[in-house]
């Protein structure tokens, strides 16, 4: 029983199926990992070891029933499974990684939540983030930095990043994220993960703590893209409470093994190979789409030339958007209240004390963009470039069946080396924020490591709503790699 | 073109958020930069390009308008600051004009 926190997810379904442990020995086994490596990782800002043991223990009893019965069980019953600080889970402080919200215990699940406590997963707890998810490196966490299980003097990633230590770790099977710039990818990349971004309108965002509104995805973090699809699987679908969900019924996803992939076509984006881009990534992005092309893929070059102009649209929509949502938060219904004698004085002096630099500094760039006399040139401009952007991806997608390129410039960085400059960290998103403006489903990869031991990440982007092609690709090449596989090494026994 | 202070003052202001001096003069200093480096948007014609409005796939489609079950009141109360006659209850609101 030494090596559970090592198991996948489809490898701990069939042994809570088949009755070789019980969920309640894996929900043991994973907070006890938690409690000894969590004060080092911070990972985790909630663990919920009670409501966690109960849910086992009741899943347990209906596992053993339908042993005896022969009954269907639901899908995921008795997995444990971590959720990022952003969606809420009833009953469960939900922070957002902010001091605003530092009280905050919501009373009703996310829909992403709740569809997977309706197929049985048990809870471990609540993961650190970038406050309101904003970061690519978990620094902006006002609960302090999450760190890297591959090299504990660096960053995890962000703004998922203790979703990714926590996986990365064994501190859990599998874990939520959430991705508006590429905060699922770019932590899975960080922390040899494997990490899917959802198609906008693919998994509803109802309790999703609100960022980008056009911009914000529930995805997942997991050791394969198996595991990956089985916990897709359950959220995905159209949900009332999110009305850009897609009313169509979502596909179950089911991977083959035996597939190659003869036929598929991949585009290599020239724009995606540029300078700044490490020697290292590069290279072990070649050595994936080489290793595609052994699949039988036809690898051709494409173009997205506006891929460039991401990162301003970028930082002039996430921050307008976020200026909107972030006004919410006054000190009046939730979160914290500075007491003040007159209520202009309390908003203020509340989202003064209760916001982080970040926070504040996307929400006044917002705010900038959004006032009179610069909304043509900022936002109009921002949205009109955006609508480029997306045509990009629709002109390569006609010829390509899905695009291959780096995740980040260099693989994980150390705590603090980006830290002075804010646009210094903005940069480690060139690659990620063209899926969130086009609103496509992207995946990320472990495809190797760097001379210094940290993972190296292939990133693949699909037509929107194409996560089964992305995930069988996946699944298709962690048949014939083993890069998914690693665990860093403080971390390999129980 | 840099940031003045007041420029930054205004900003706070319409944001609702009280900044410290020190922060003004960092915030005027940061904000100066990502401007400038967002600028880079001005140098792209787009006078014939529609701006992007929804990111949805599919046409998006107005729902029946029925009444529905609410959140109950305890539950909407609970995270309060401060609560009166099952009301929320904030500071007064005429003595001070921004």
């Amino acid at each position: 029983m030494s090596e559970l926190h090592a198991l996948t997810v489809a490898q701990i379904l069939k042994g809570l199926r088949s009755g070789t442990y019980s969920s309640k020995e894996l929900t043991r086994a994973y907070l006890d990992r938690i409690e000894k490596h969590n004060p080092r990782l911070n990972a985790f800002l909630h663990i919920a070891a009670e409501s966690a043991l109960k849910a086992a223990a009741a899943a347990d009893r209906k596992l053993a029933r339908a042993r005896k019965s022969k009954a269907k069980t639901p899908p995921l019953l008795g997995l444990p499974i971590a959720i990022k600080d952003v969606l809420t889970v009833a009953g469960l402080p939900a922070t957002a990684g902010s001091r605003i919200l530092e009280s905050f215990v919501p009373t009703y699940n996310a829909t992403s939540v709740q569809r997977l406590l309706d197929a049985g997963v048990v809870i471990l707890g609540k993961t650190n983030t970038d406050e309101f998810a904003m970061g690519s490196s978990t620094e902006n966490s006002a609960y302090g930095v999450v760190r890297n299980p591959w090299d504990e003097e660096r960053v995890p990633g962000g703004s998922s990043g203790g979703s990714a230590a926590a996986v990365a770790a064994g501190l859990a099977p599998v874990a939520l994220g959430t991705d508006t710039g590429g905060s699922v990818r770019q932590p899975a990349a960080l922390c040899g993960l494997t990490g899917l971004k959802t198609t906008y309108g693919r998994v509803s965002r109802y309790g999703l703590i609100a960022f980008g509104s056009s911009l914000d995805t529930v995805g997942v973090l997991a050791r394969t893209a198996q595991d990956a699809a089985l916990i897709l699987n359950v959220m995905a679908g159209y949900d009332p409470r999110d009305a850009t969900t897609q009313e169509s019924a979502a596909p179950k996803i089911k991977l083959n093994g035996k597939q190659g992939l003869k036929g598929l076509k991949v585009g290599v984006p020239s724009e995606y190979f540029i300078q700044g881009l490490q020697a290292e990534v590069e290279k072990a992005v070649r050595a994936a789409v080489a290793q595609l092309e052994k699949l039988g893929a036809q690898v051709r070059q494409v173009s997205l030339p506006h891929t460039a102009y991401a990162l301003p649209v970028y930082y002039i929509i996430a921050p307008a958007e976020a200026s909107a949502n972030l006004a919410r938060f006054d000190g009046v219904r939730y979160g914290l209240r500075v007491p003040e004698a007159n209520l202009f004085d309390m908003f203020t002096h509340s989202r003064g004390q209760g916001f982080g630099p970040e926070v504040k500094r996307r929400i006044m760039i917002g705010t900038y963009a959004l006032s009179a006399g610069y909304y043509d040139a900022y936002y109009g401009q921002a949205q009109k470039v955006r609508t480029l952007i997306r045509r990009d991806f629709e002109e390569a997608f006609r010829q390509v069946d899905l695009v291959a390129a780096p995740i980040t410039p260099g693989s994980a960085f150390r705590i603090g080396a980006h830290t002075e400059n804010p646009l210094e960290m903005y940069l480690e998103d060139v690659f990620t924020l063209p899926a969130n403006l086009a609103g496509v489903p992207g995946l990320a990869l472990p495809a190797g490591f760097d001379s210094q031991g940290l993972p190296l990440s292939l990133q693949l982007l699909g037509p929107h709503f194409s996560e089964g092609r992305l995930l069988q690709v996946g699944h298709a090449y962690q048949q014939v790699t083993d890069w998914h596989t690693a665990t860093p090494i403080g971390f390999r026994h129980a | 073109m840099p940031l003045t202070r007041q420029d930054v003052e205004h900003i706070a202001l319409l944001a609702r958020l009280h900044l410290t001096e020190e922060e003004k003069e960092r915030y005027r200093q940061q904000l100066s930069n990502i401007l400038d480096h967002i600028g880079k948007l001005q140098e792209l014609d787009t006078r014939a390009v529609q701006p992007m409005s929804s990111v949805v796939v599919q046409q998006s489609r107005l729902r029946q308008d029925e009444p529905g079950p609410a959140m109950p009141r305890p539950d909407l109360l609970s995270n309060a600051p401060e609560v009166a006659d099952e009301q929320f209850r904030v500071p007064p609101v005429l003595d001070h004009a921004p």
